[in-house]
This record gives C-alpha cells, sequence and structure tokens, in this order.
C-alpha cells in the first residue's frame, strides 16, 4: 500500500494502480475517455490531466495524465488545481469542436459518457465557429449502428475489438484528426462480442440497433436486475423495459461472472420476449378440435379434474425454466414423476459435470480467475460457440505470459500499449483439441483435430504423461503421443493450469477425460481449475435435482403408467426423435403445457397455460459454475400471463392441494429444504421482504417521463403502477436508489454519471468486486468425499466405417439456442442448415462446397448444404445442431450420407 | 377613523379608473405571442415535422404529461405517436424550453375547455401544425450531422465534405 495525497488529503492506494483508477476508487470525479477499467491505459485523450508536486515544498508541480502516471508512494497531486481543471475543459472543448450538434437525434444522449464529461469539466458553450469534419457511416449488420461524425478518437472500440476480443475487421483508417474506426467495407461486424462496442465506446458512434427500433432514454426505461437465459455461463444483465416491451439488455457486471462484457448472443437475443405471436391466454384444445381461447378461471376448473400425485401423472421440466418452477412441477407430481426434460445422453453428460464440480482438489474457477489462469487445455469443446463468455476469459488468459515479460522489465499491467509491445507475440499455452475448427485457434500453441473418442484417448494420453502410475493409452500414433506429451508438460509446469470441457459434443469419454487430467494435475500446491460448459441457463440446476430424462417420460407415458404430462417451458421436440414426441402425444390422455414462445409442443397440447418470461417473472438460475443466481420481473403483464410456479401453484389449489406458497421467497424455502444441494439457494440475493430504510428500491430513474400521458389514450384515469408484493423493488420511480446489495442493483446510476461508467460508484474499487461481494452464490464445492468422475479405461479408437460417417453436434452461437434464434435481430445472422465434411470425403462423395447433401439416420433423412471443412478427420463429419426447424437428432450418430436430390 | 377615511377616499377615486373588465368572449383580450397557452408541434421551414422524438420535452414536464414514443425514417426521427394530457398540463413552457429544435411551442390559445376529460388527451394530428410557429427559419437537420433525404454527409451548416478514409494527408 502506498499513501498518495490529493489535494492535500491522504489516501492509500495500490501502487500497482495508476492515478486515474485511485482517484475514481476514492470517489473523485475525474473526467477520462480512453482509460477502461478492462483496457487499461493509453493516454490518448489527454482528458485526466491532474498537477502532481514533487514533494510537500514543490509549489509549481507539473500537469500530468493520471491514468498514465502509477500510484507511488508519497505523489503529491492536485484535482482541482485552477490551471489542471482549465487543462481538462481545453481539452474537452478541442475534442467537441467536431462533435455534431446530434444528442436530440443520438441514441446515445442521456447515458452518454462525453456529455456527462463536457457537463463536469463546464464546457458549456461552444466557441468554435469554423467547419466541422464528416466521415460517411458504414453498415455493420442487425446489432450496431455506425455513426462515425460523433468520433472523439479515444481508440477504446478497436482496443476492445482487435486486442481483447480478438477480431480483425474493424480498424483505425485516416489519420490525425480524419480517423475513422470501421470496417475495410460495408459489412456485418464478425466477432461475437461486437455489441460491448455499445458500452465501450464513450460517445454514440456505436449504438444499439435493436434498443433504436424501439427507442426510449436511458431516463424513461424501467430496469431490473436479470440473468442471461441464452447458455450456462450465467452473465449477469439489466433488463429495460418500456410500455410492456423489453428494450433492451445492458451487461450487469459481476466481478466473478462477466465483467464488463457480454456476447452478441446475451445482449440481442431478448428479441423473443416480445414475440408478438406468443399465446398471452390459456387455451384449450379438445381431442381432435380447434383450439379455443379460455379465461384462467374456466381453464383452472378444467384442471382442477387432473389426478393427484398418483403416478398416473408425470412432469417433464425444462433447463430453460427457472429452478422455482421445475421444482413447483417436481411438487405437483412428486419427485418420483418428474423428469427433467433433456435427453438420456446431455443427462449423463450433466451427471458428471455436477460430480466433477464437488470433487476431489480440483476448483471450478470463476471467470476472473480463468482470466489468470497460464495453461490452458480446451479438450472436445467448441467454447466460442456454446459458452462464448468463457472464450473471451480464456483470450484474456492467454496473454499471462507476456505479462509475465512485462513485469521482468517492471510494466505496469495498465500500461496497455506497453504491455502488448513488450511481447505481442507471448501466449501462454492454450491447446484445442476439438473436432473442428474453433473460435480460440487463432491463439492456440497447439490444436489436434479428432474424433470424440479419440479425443477422450488423447486426454488419457495426456493424464498418463502428466503421472505415469495411470494407464497409458496403446496405439496412439507417434504425433499425437509427442503433442500429449507437450500438452502434460505445459500443464504440469503451469501453476494455475485451466482444463475446459463441456457437454457439447455429447460424449461422456470426452468429459471423463477432462475430469481426470485436472485429478492428475492436482497436488498439495497446486489446485488446477476445471471447467465443465453445460448447454443452458438451467441445465446444472435442473441437474442438482437428479431426476429421469425425457426418454424416461415418454417410456412412462407410452407403456401406459401414466396419462397425463405437463410439460413445462420445453419443446418436447427439441429434445427427442419426433417419432418418439408423436407416440408421447398419442399415448397420453392429457398434455398441459405452459410455455411462453410459441412451440411445437404448446400448439398440440391438450391445455396450453401462457408462462412468464425471464423478464416477466422472479426466478433463480444455477449457472455451469454451480452459482445461484436471481432474475428480477421487470415487465408486468396485465393479462393471464404468470410465472409457472404460480400456474402450477394454482393447479394445486384448484385439486384441493395447498402449497402455501404465496411468494417466490416460499418456493425457496421449500426447494431448500426440500433438496439438500439448494441448501445455500436463500443466499443468492436478499428475500423479497427486503428495505432499505422503509423502502424498496426503485426500478425507474427518478427522471422516468410521461406517467400522466402514457396510458391517457385507455384511460385518463391514472392506473396504478403494478405491484409485487412480495418483492424488494418499488416497479415505479418511488423507493430508494443508492448503496444497495450487488444483486439487487436495477441499473447503473449516480449523480454527474449518466452512462454505464458510472459503474464506478458501485465497485469496491474500479475494476474489482462490486460493493458488498459479487452477486450469486456457489452451491457446490469440492469437499473431499466425492470421487472423481473418470474412466480406468479409454474408449478404442475412432474408427471411420465406409460408407458412413460419424456426425458429430455443431452448436453456432446464432441459432443453436432455442430462445435467442426467434429474436429478430439474431435471426437474421442465423445461417442455414450445414454439414461439413473434409474435402476428400466430400469428393468421394463427388459433392462440392454448397451442394446439398442427404444424411439418413437410420430411416430418418435430413437435407443440408455441403460446407467443406479442410480440418475435419476422415470419417467424421459435423451438423449445425438446434437451429430453428431442425428436428432432434441423436448425435454424436451415424449417417448414411449422399447427394440430395434436388427440392422441386 | 383616518385609516377608514382613506380608505373610502381610495375608494371614491377609484370611480374615476378606466375599467379593466373585458367583455370576453364577445370582446377578445390581447394575448402576447409568448403567451403560454395550447401547445403546438410545429413545421420547418421545408414543411417536415420539426419534432425528432428526443423526449427532452417528456423528461422536463413537471407533471408528466407528455409521451412519444420515437420512429425513423431514412435516417430522419419521428415521433410515431406523440401524446399531451392538457388534464395534467400545467402551462409551465417547460417543454418549450427544453425542446432543441423548436418543434414544441405554446400559443396564445386557452380556449380548450372540454367536460369529459379524456376530450384533453392531445394526440400528434391535434398538435402538429402546418407552420413554422414562433421561430420562421429554424432547421435542426440543417445544422445536425445526420444524413437525411436531400442532405448528406457535408451538406450541413458548418461541415467539410466527408473525409477519405483511405487518405493519409493532414
Amino acid at each position: 500500500m502506498s499513501i498518495i495525497h490529493i489535494d492535500g488529503r491522504e489516501f492509500t492506494a495500490n501502487p500497482q494502480d495508476n492515478l486515474l483508477q485511485v482517484c475514481l476508487s476514492h470517489g473523485f470525479d475525474l473526467p477520462y475517455f480512453c482509460w477502461h477499467p478492462a483496457l487499461g491505459s493509453v493516454g490518448a485523450c489527454r482528458q485526466c490531466a491532474v498537477r502532481q508536486y514533487a514533494n510537500p515544498e514543490d509549489k509549481t508541480g507539473r500537469i500530468v495524465m493520471a491514468c498514465m502516471t502509477p500510484a507511488t508512494d508519497n505523489t503529491r497531486i492536485s484535482i482541482i488545481d485552477p490551471e489542471a481543471t482549465g487543462f481538462r475543459a481545453n481539452v474537452i472543448e478541442w475534442l467537441m469542436t467536431n462533435h455534431p450538434h446530434d444528442c436530440p437525434v443520438c441514441e446515445e444522449g442521456g447515458e452518454c459518457h462525453l456529455q456527462d464529461m463536457t457537463v463536469m469539466t463546464g464546457h458549456t458553450y461552444r466557441r468554435y465557429r469554423f467547419t466541422k469534419r464528416t466521415h460517411r457511416n458504414q453498415y455493420l449488420g442487425p446489432f450496431i449502428k455506425h455513426e462515425m461524425n460523433r468520433c472523439i478518437a479515444c481508440y477504446r472500440c478497436v482496443r476492445f475489438y482487435r486486442d481483447y476480443a480478438g477480431g480483425a475487421d474493424l480498424d483505425v483508417q485516416a489519420s490525425h484528426n480524419n480517423v475513422y474506426f470501421g470496417r475495410d467495407a460495408d459489412g456485418v461486424l464478425e466477432n461475437p462480442f461486437s455489441g460491448n462496442l455499445v458500452e465501450v465506446c464513450p460517445t454514440g458512434v456505436f449504438t444499439d440497433k435493436t434498443l433504436s427500433a424501439a427507442y426510449n432514454r436511458k431516463w424513461d426505461m424501467r430496469s431490473v436486475p436479470s440473468v442471461c437465459v441464452h447458455c450456462g455461463v450465467g452473465c449477469n444483465t439489466s433488463v429495460s423495459e418500456r410500455g410492456g416491451a423489453v428494450r433492451r439488455i445492458l451487461n450487469r457486471f459481476n466481478g466473478a461472472v462477466n465483467g464488463y462484457f457480454l456476447c452478441d448472443r446475451g445482449r440481442f437475443g431478448y428479441g423473443f420476449a416480445n414475440n408478438p405471436n406468443r399465446e398471452r391466454a390459456p387455451a384449450i384444445r379438445p381431442r381432435g378440435g380447434a383450439a379455443r381461447k379460455a379465461t384462467k378461471a374456466e381453464t383452472l376448473a378444467e384442471l382442477a379434474k387432473l389426478p393427484g400425485a398418483d403416478g398416473t401423472i408425470i412432469g417433464i421440466g425444462s433447463p430453460r425454466a427457472s429452478l422455482e418452477a421445475n421444482f413447483a412441477l417436481r411438487t405437483l407430481v412428486g419427485a418420483e414423476a418428474f423428469y427433467a426434460g433433456v435427453s438420456a445422453p446431455e443427462s449423463r453428460c450433466l451427471a458428471i459435470v455436477v460430480a466433477g464440480l464437488q470433487s476431489g482438489n480440483v476448483k471450478t474457477p470463476t471467470l476472473r480467475e480463468m482470466e489468470a489462469a497460464d495453461a490452458v487445455l480446451v479438450l472436445g469443446e467448441d467454447i466460442s460457440n456454446t459458452a462464448p463468455r468463457i472464450a473471451l476469459a480464456l483470450r484474456q488468459a492467454v496473454r499471462g505470459r507476456s505479462i509475465e515479460i512485462a513485469d521482468r522489465l517492471k510494466i505496469a499491467h495498465w500500461q496497455d500499449a506497453a504491455v502488448r509491445t513488450a511481447a505481442p507475440d507471448a501466449h501462454s499455452p492454450l491447446f484445442v483439441v476439438s473436432p473442428a475448427a474453433t473460435g480460440l485457434d487463432d491463439i492456440a500453441a497447439a490444436t489436434c483435430r479428432a474424433a470424440p473418442d479419440d479425443i477422450a484417448r488423447l486426454g488419457a494420453a495426456i493424464r498418463h504423461a502428466i503421472d505415469h502410475t495411470e494407464p497409458a493409452v496403446e496405439g496412439l500414433s507417434e504425433a499425437l503421443q509427442a503433442l500429449a506429451t507437450r500438452i502434460a508438460e505445459a500443464l504440469a509446469a503451469a501453476k494455475r493450469p485451466l482444463i475446459v470441457s463441456g457437454c457439447g459434443l455429447g460424449s461422456e469419454a470426452v468429459l471423463h477425460a477432462a475430469c481426470a487430467i485436472a485429478e492428475a494435475l492436482s497436488n498439495p500446491e497446486r489446485v488446477p481449475g476445471l471447467v465443465l460448459a453445460v448447454p443452458e441457463c438451467n441445465s446444472l440446476g435442473l441437474a442438482l435435482m437428479q431426476s429421469g430424462s425425457i426418454e424416461g417420460a415418454i417410456g412412462a407415458v407410452t407403456s401406459g403408467g401414466a396419462a397425463t404430462v405437463i410439460v413445462l417451458e420445453n419443446d418436447l421436440y427439441r429434445r427427442a426423435e419426433r417419432q418418439a414426441v408423436d407416440a408421447l402425444f398419442k399415448a397420453a390422455t392429457t398434455i398441459i403445457a405452459l410455455d411462453h414462445v410459441p412451440t411445437e409442443t404448446m400448439a398440440k397440447a391438450d391445455i396450453a397455460l401462457p408462462a412468464a418470461n425471464f423478464a416477466e417473472s422472479d426466478g433463480t438460475l444455477v449457472n455451469g459454475e454451480g452459482r445461484a443466481q436471481r432474475s428480477f420481473q421487470g415487465v408486468f403483464p396485465n393479462d393471464d400471463v404468470q410465472a409457472s410456479w404460480m400456474w402450477l401453484r394454482d393447479i394445486a389449489a384448484a385439486q384441493g392441494r395447498e402449497f402455501a406458497w404465496q411468494s417466490l421467497d416460499d418456493v425457496v424455502r421449500s426447494l431448500a429444504a426440500a433438496i439438500p444441494a439448494f441448501a445455500k439457494i436463500a443466499q443468492a440475493t436478499p428475500p423479497g421482504s427486503f428495505r432499505i430504510a422503509g423502502s424498496r428500491i426503485r426500478t425507474q430513474p427518478h427522471r422516468y417521463s410521461g406517467r400522466t400521458a402514457v396510458d391517457a389514450n385507455r384511460t385518463v384515469h391514472e392506473p396504478r403502477a403494478a405491484i409485487a408484493e412480495e418483492s424488494p423493488f418499488s416497479n415505479t420511480m418511488e423507493g430508494y436508489y443508492g448503496p444497495m446489495p450487488a444483486s439487487l442493483i436495477p441499473f447503473f446510476w449516480a449523480p454527474g454519471w449518466n452512462s454505464g461508467q458510472s459503474l464506478n460508484k458501485f465497485q469496491d474499487e474500479v475494476g474489482g468486486a462490486l460493493r458488498g461481494g459479487d452477486p450469486g452464490v456457489r452451491l457446490l464445492e469440492p469437499d473431499g468425499t466425492h470421487a472423481h468422475p473418470t474412466e480406468a479405461t479409454p474408449p478404442a479408437a475412432f474408427e471411420r466405417s465406409f460408407g458412413r460417417w460419424l456426425v458429430i453436434p455443431r452448436d453456432r452461437l446464432f441459432g443453436s439456442e432455442e430462445l435467442s434464434a426467434m429474436a429478430p435481430a439474431i435471426a437474421e445472422r442465423i445461417e442455414p442448415p450445414s454439414l461439413s465434411l473434409n474435402p476428400e470425403d466430400a469428393r468421394s462423395l463427388n459433392l462440392r462446397s454448397g451442394d446439398a447433401i442427404q444424411a439418413g439416420f437410420g430411416a430418418k433423412l435430413v437435407q443440408l448444404t455441403l460446407t467443406v471443412a479442410p480440418e475435419l478427420p476422415s470419417g467424421v463429419a459435423t451438423m449445425s445442431a438446434g437451429l430453428p426447424k431442425q428436428d432432434w437428432l441423436a448425435l454424436p450418430g451415424w449417417a448414411t450420407l449422399s447427394r440430395a436430390e434436388p427440392v422441386p | 377613523m383616518l385609516s377608514s377615511i382613506r380608505t373610502l377616499w381610495y375608494t371614491f377615486l377609484h370611480l374615476f379608473h378606466r375599467s379593466e373588465t373585458v367583455q370576453y368572449p364577445e370582446e377578445m383580450p390581447y394575448l402576447a405571442p409568448r403567451y403560454r397557452g395550447r401547445i403546438i408541434l410545429s413545421r420547418d421551414p421545408d414543411g417536415e415535422e420539426r419534432c425528432v422524438s428526443c423526449y427532452l420535452c417528456a423528461v422536463a414536464c413537471p407533471v408528466d404529461c407528455i409521451s412519444l414514443q420515437k420512429t425513423e425514417e431514412d435516417g430522419r426521427w419521428y415521433p410515431e405517436w406523440f401524446r399531451i394530457n392538457f388534464s395534467r398540463c400545467i402551462f409551465c413552457g417547460f417543454c418549450e424550453e427544453a425542446c432543441p429544435t423548436y418543434a414544441i411551442q405554446l400559443t396564445p390559445d386557452f380556449e380548450m375547455s372540454e367536460y369529459e376529460r379524456h376530450n384533453l388527451i392531445y394526440e400528434k394530428e391535434d398538435l402538429l401544425i402546418s407552420g413554422t410557429g414562433k421561430y420562421p427559419d429554424y432547421s435542426f437537420y440543417r445544422v445536425a450531422g445526420l444524413a437525411i433525404p436531400g442532405k448528406d454527409k457535408g451538406d450541413a451548416e458548418r461541415e467539410r465534405p466527408p473525409v477519405d478514409r483511405h487518405g493519409l494527408l493532414p
């Protein structure tokens, strides 16, 4: 710790930090543009000038840039010094000379860092009377709007896009006042993290196109803390609502999970929540008849006839529904009759993940800890498509080596340009072993392409190379043996090795191998990291309930055991073979479906109930790390739409069974009592009765406008705002806003800081954890009692079968996740289903890239477009999985391939 | 005693003052152009809507009686709908002061009483007039940096032509 003097007062500081960080951490308002807590300093904008004095006697001092000056002991600076203040005002005035007269028609207005800093420095009147430079804009795809005139050349966009996220198609062009940040030509920004430009850009050059389509200012939107539902990472988001529709998703900082950044699927996937085709009233569909809309009372009267938990009724849960909804269904039908709603292979993979999280001397790291890993092995998971935010964390981990070199050269970590220049090519080792190319190949020390079983064998060989007491793998090629030794050496030499795998390949052998390597690496001095990515937002929570798979559910009905099925927020046609689901629909006498999106299951159900989506209900999700996090209701429907657990409670009440659940907290309490794995779940967030000084936390900013006019076309009587009885939030502009528990921060704002940069005011120190600890509670920690899920013998080597190909599922960032695929902006980015082969295999079929190809899985024929992927192993094909209108297939699976007859 | 007499005297003097009573509505009072009465939305000199849907009037309104929704056509921002609840309006004129485009203006008209409150809800078609109101010359898009049909980048006042981003010359 060093002591620094700011305007004559003493403060403690970390000598590793720069002065700007220290000033902001201690609550000073010092303007800045180019510095970003995650991107470091480059000293490009000259905005954070302060006066530094050499010693107590020095009265003259000199102007320095706070972001480029280390906080060494006994530093004396002045922020309020008139010359420094004048300097900052002049810099803003220069930046503003070319800034257009655009604020009224700029999406950033009202949450613009440039506006805030301009006001902060007191620049209120433009003295510049000459001409302004202008730029032409580019089309950057369905997510991002480009308005280059507004640029102040802080370089944050390219530093994030190129240096941090590894993008290549955005760069700086031209020179001096004319610098231009854009692509070579118009086109979609390719990097999966492009949406962060909206938040990284301090002004309105890059803005959210989906927000602009139905635009509102930040002050006019109700925001609530939420958790992303589009993959298993569980990034924290802030959902903004107005007029009953979700208007946008912003990143909500969680130091342990997503930090400052979200992926594009999470940011722009919310569009499904505003689907106009969604049923908003219960529908009853008599067998063989047309569906009719019913009232809630009528529907519940119908549902009262359902059998109790007597074995003739089963429930199918969902990995995309909240824990509370799944638990309510489990309580309604009985634990024995509750099925998880995922396929058996996926269930088995998830069981390995759960065991992996609990066992041995191995830790599942947070994303922040992943960024500190010094050697990484990605085994069989296409992490940049299944859990993109983890891939971004691994990209930072690879920088570890260059930071070590910078340390040796005594370069501070925040000296971004210097650190990157000192050792631009020094990467910590990252190995990617996968069937097909991944988004991390460009930073990998070595890549290896193999079939799933061969990946598991390579994993076993790595384990053997780390720990020779483990069995060796027979029949491995010399090259693979050498690679295994190389990976093993790199991992064994590392202080914080990290193994990344997941359920993406659907291969238990690969997961076992990953766990085994992590176990082999662990020793008393070293706790290796093990990340096992899960497919969906609540996959792990559902796995912790330890219930049967969808095949079990189908079996229970088709065998005649059960006749009534309740399907919770799940499209069965995405989970099992069409034939089997059709058989289920035929065998069951009544099928009740609850969902918030129009699915085939909802369309065919005998009774379809309109459930609430993530924005319309409170709920807890468990991410792949085992962290339980709560998301809150921001949209208040004024019709029959209600949370699934409420529907299920109402069904029980109609049947004369009392669950005695009034609020979500009651469900949470029952859940914690019923299943030991969830004992800690109530710690995820304060209860609904939480108040600060007797007040609820307000979700609308104090400037929220139009209260007496927005509904006036319907009624002039100004209906009362919807009140969630048991909630820490007030839903209106009345209530408390100030220091509050991290899991309840609805949006970031501080006086003078209208932009998202106000986050600084909510952190312990800038870039650190939120005050009071990062949100969420870890449910699982290694407890030493669980054995590692490993298999003694690796599987046999993959052998190609002539005339048949092993088809491996390939997740896509855009399209493979069910909900986001229904968002219009994401739908624009979904490419048609395709199957990839290596060039020789394609030639053997006499097919070329772009040809239509037919894959035969037994009797089931699928038509796709062929793409040629040179890296694929021979005899292996990859196939896009889970795209809209793509039927579920048992993948990986064997298929015959042939030229498809052109569809007339 | 003296005070009472003085009061009577002043009252008596009032007999000789000019009457301030106006026989409204037969006789209309003079209202200055800056009088704060019924609110209108004006058009720019080219006849296009001036309102760019920036939401500043709504946020400035102390009784929150203005609500609108932005939409966009060819890069030009418009209100999709614009609603003022005159049963709540206090005619303070803050909206006019906040408006960066001179779109929203208060007029010297106060004759808008209704028997039904819902008749005091004015929608965009009730508010939008065909003229420029008090500011005949101002057009926001002539000074703003956005490109709209008929005004490309660099065509606004005090703008240089767009930069050639492939050039490195100073």
